[in-house]
């Protein structure tokens, strides 16, 4: 018992790691006033870009490193259109998923062919930090990139709080015309922030590609994005909240495939809905008291 | 040399003439008063000074420079500040933090620091501020208060304030001119822009009047009267309508028991509420913007169900009916927000028919004739400046009003509910509004005036009830109806008689008081 809770508290920790790095891109974003529909193909092209340049330099550093810078145009494409040009953030977020999703398959034929062998990298190796722990010692057994998500969250919850461009963040989300008003340039926060939440989002796709996998496939994300979109209504835009959606989702993920490899007599397909039913259900319940940024989704135009 | 002079400011907004060729010269240590209807152009060229817009020509010197503002940012380096009528403020962050917002601070922000940075400057202005509340939990008269702290805190020397008592209630206002007074005093240069008479001569050293974009001229205080300035803002004398003679009583025609309802946020809008309306007479609803009055308004025209008391119409008991039943017991209602009680994308005929379209239906066909002769006749009966085909959103404020006027009265109401019937309308518009909301008075129906214009209010009103926080603390008859009382009952600072005087402690108290 205790060995298999260890180990589903393993995997929760691995399966939350995108989520974190996603949800608080998307944070970034929304708490600027932005919804980036865009995260579900800046997650897909980061781990693209991510896997790729890993590939042909031979280093994972750079992988990561390119797919963040990837994530921050994709972010930037973001703001010429909502925040430039003023388009419907709906229509924009999901035209920048469809154009990064086509761009990436794309770009991956070209680069790699149709090869009847997937390519393939040798990924980040896991790192045990209390590796001589008795029992509990695979818990700390994780990736890097899993640790730095956990240290992400005072980061961010530290940048929103504490800091002054947090406040101009939160303030271009909440009312941009005050924000204007005081002298700050609601474009210049808005795209900043939109940099920011794109270079997470990505660095939770190149996660996927550059250190559990090993390799880029079409299913990589999986909806991934999606699910943080729904984290961050669940997280109420709190970072510490968005640690624990995260988790929630991440254990209940990690709990299900468990239960299906326990061979019980259930389609399988239930278990693969499990999380996404409890997604719905804590969305239910925590989204009742959701508030969302007051000028979420209103592009700002000075008259 | 002035601390601020405009020369020749010309805006345009697509075919509107918003400024034209306007000049404009602020001293050193005077408050000047930019006097003007609504629509005269006042805003719109403090707004020009402040950088939220740009003006098509024309310049602006700041102590004798010529400045080149461009943005709100610029502005405030030129020492400018601007107190707008939407307040910039952001209600989720913390007093300090919408202070330090833009200010350069450093990147770390330490709530306490900040918090102390702001207090010190709070007491040297002397405005009364809590640096560490929350702005969503703060009063009007609060909020307003942070504003001008924000602008101070900027080192502005020019401070702009946008109509800045029409959010007060009269107590408020005195605060607000002490402060003022300090700050002039002080060599603050302060531009006050106001369409009150009383207002302006009570603090302003200057007075410039706009009308229709255009400078009518700058006048000292000294030489000048309220009427010599109303002539200046309107082009000709004005009079005002009024409320004249007292009439008997008539039968009860709206009568509000205990009426309780949530708002949108399921919070409570208005608390146990009583009220009766007779036959010829004007019940005027005075209070501070955001006591309930929305909702008033809307629960007694169906649109807000309530959750508790009930409502009759006559007869007839309408607690939680839907508006088409309130309709049909003859209640008239002139909603608050005049967009959304009409249809802007359909013609002025089709508006006029949307209330009651059974006399031009035949066997579920539109008669169009008789809808655009309807209208013709509501058209010329109401003056309204259209055509029956014209899309309703192409209308002035004024002629959307009289159209919902047209279509509410045409029914031969008994009772009217009437929310913010003149908000935003010319000297014109509004005297012809309230000339026929007297007229309705005088033939026997009962009119609901709610307002957020003390001074409509008190010209109207046979009787005067006060609403704050969603509940009536008070009602007066208009001859006992002082603006101090007034504005007492409408700070919360006292209760007044209740409604049907079911309570004995309470009157007791106001008759003793």
């Amino acid at each position: 018992m205790l060995i298999f809770l260890v180990g589903l508290l393993a995997a929760t920790l691995r399966v939350a790691t995108p989520l974190i790095y996603g949800t608080m891109g998307e944070l970034f974003c929304e708490r600027a006033g932005i919804l980036n529909l865009g995260i579900e193909g800046t997650m897909f092209f980061g781990s693209f870009v991510g896997f790729a340049v890993a590939y042909a330099t031979g280093s994972l550093w750079l992988g990561l490193l390119a797919a963040i810078a990837a994530g921050v145009l994709a972010g930037l494409l973001m703001g010429l259109l909502t925040v430039s040009l003023g388009v419907n953030q709906h229509v924009s977020g999901l035209g920048l998923t469809l154009l990064l999703t086509g761009l990436s398959l794309f770009a991956f034929r070209l680069v790699f062919g149709t090869n009847r062998v997937q390519p393939s990298i040798p990924p980040f190796p896991q790192i045990a930090v209390f590796g001589s722990l008795p029992v509990l010692g695979p818990i700390f057994n994780q990736y890097l990139l899993t640790y730095a998500a956990i240290g992400l969250v005072p980061v961010v919850w530290w940048l929103i709080y504490r800091t002054s461009f947090g406040l101009k963040i939160r303030s271009a989300g909440e009312n941009p015309e005050a924000t204007d008003a005081a002298g700050v340039s609601v474009f210049r926060v808005r795209y900043l922030a939109l940099g920011i939440g794109g270079g997470l989002m990505a660095a939770g796709g190149a996660f996927l590609s550059l250190a559990q996998l090993g390799s880029f496939i079409f299913g990589i994300i999986n909806g991934r994005g999606w699910v943080c979109i729904a984290l961050i209504i669940f997280a109420n835009w709190i970072p510490l909240r968005v640690l624990l959606g995260a988790l929630l989702f991440g254990g209940v993920q990690a709990l299900q495939l468990r239960l299906q490899a326990s061979g019980a007599k259930v389609p399988y397909e239930l278990f693969l809905a499990l999380p996404y039913l409890v997604t719905i259900a804590a969305l239910a319940l925590a989204g009742r008291n959701a508030s969302a940024p007051a000028a979420l989704l209103k592009p700002y135009r000075r008259e | 040399m002035y601390a601020v002079e405009l020369k020749g400011i010309t805006k345009r907004f697509g075919p509107v003439l918003a400024n034209n060729n306007v000049d404009f010269s602020l001293k050193k240590g005077e408050i000047h008063a930019l006097l003007g209807e609504n629509g005269a152009g006042k805003t719109t060229l403090m707004r020009i000074l402040y950088g939220l817009y740009s003006a098509d020509e024309g310049q602006i010197f700041v102590a004798g420079q010529e400045a080149h503002i461009e943005s709100p940012r610029d502005a405030i380096q030129a020492g400018i500040g601007m107190v707008t009528q939407h307040f910039t403020l952001v209600p989720t962050l913390t007093v300090a933090e919408n202070l330090v917002l833009g200010y350069p601070t450093g990147f770390n922000l330490q709530p306490r620091q900040i918090e102390k940075q702001v207090a010190d400057a709070a007491g040297r202005f002397g405005i009364e501020v809590r640096p560490s509340a929350l702005v969503r939990h703060l009063s009007v008269g609060e909020r307003q208060r942070v504003e001008i702290l924000k602008s101070l805190f900027r080192n502005a020397r020019v401070l702009i304030l946008d109509e800045p008592t029409a959010v007060l209630v009269p107590q408020e206002v005195d605060v607000l001119f002490e402060t003022l007074n300090r700050l002039r005093s002080d060599g603050m240069s302060i531009v006050f822009i106001s369409h009150k008479l009383n207002e302006v001569m009570a603090i302003c050293d200057r007075i410039t009047v706009l009308r229709a974009g255009s400078l009518v001229g700058t006048v000292a205080r000294a030489e000048t009267s309220p009427h010599g300035l109303a002539s200046m803002m309107v082009g000709h004398e004005t009079f005002g309508v009024s409320r004249e003679g007292q009439q008997a009583q008539g039968k009860i025609l709206l009568e509000v028991e205990d009426l309780s309802a949530l708002d949108k946020k399921g919070l409570p809008a208005l608390k146990n509420i009583s009220l009766r309306v007779h036959s010829g007479e004007i019940l005027g609803i005075a209070g501070v913007s955001g006591n309930g009055q929305t909702e008033l308004g809307q629960a007694l025209s169906g649109m807000l169900r309530p959750a508790g008391g009930r409502i009759r119409v006559g007869e007839h008991d309408l607690t939680g009916a839907s508006p088409d039943r309130y309709t049909a017991a003859r209640v008239g209602r002139i909603p608050e927000d005049r967009h959304g009680g009409l249809i802007g994308e359909l013609s002025v005929a089709e508006n006029l028919a949307l209330e009651s379209l059974d006399p031009f239906t035949h066997s579920g066909m539109l008669d169009r004739k008789a809808i655009l002769g309807n209208a013709r006749r509501l058209i010329a009966e109401y003056q309204i400046k259209a055509s029956p085909t014209d899309r309703t959103r192409t209308l002035s404020g004024g002629n959307m009003q009289k159209v919902l006027f047209a279509r509410a009265l045409s029914r031969n109401p008994q009772v009217i509910i009437a929310s913010q019937p003149t908000r935003g309308l010319d000297v014109g518009a509004t005297d012809y509004i309230r000339t026929k909301l007297l007229e309705q008075r005088d033939h026997g129906a009962g009119v609901l005036l709610i307002s957020e214009d003390l001074d409509e209010v008190l010209a109207l009103s046979d009787r005067i009830a006060v609403m704050y926080e969603g509940e009536v603390v008070g009602i007066l008859p208009a001859e006992q109806a002082t603006r101090s009382e007034l504005g007492l009952l409408m700070s919360g600072a006292k209760r007044g008689t209740a409604a049907s005087g079911s309570l004995p402690g309470k009157e007791a108290a106001s008759h003793a008081a």
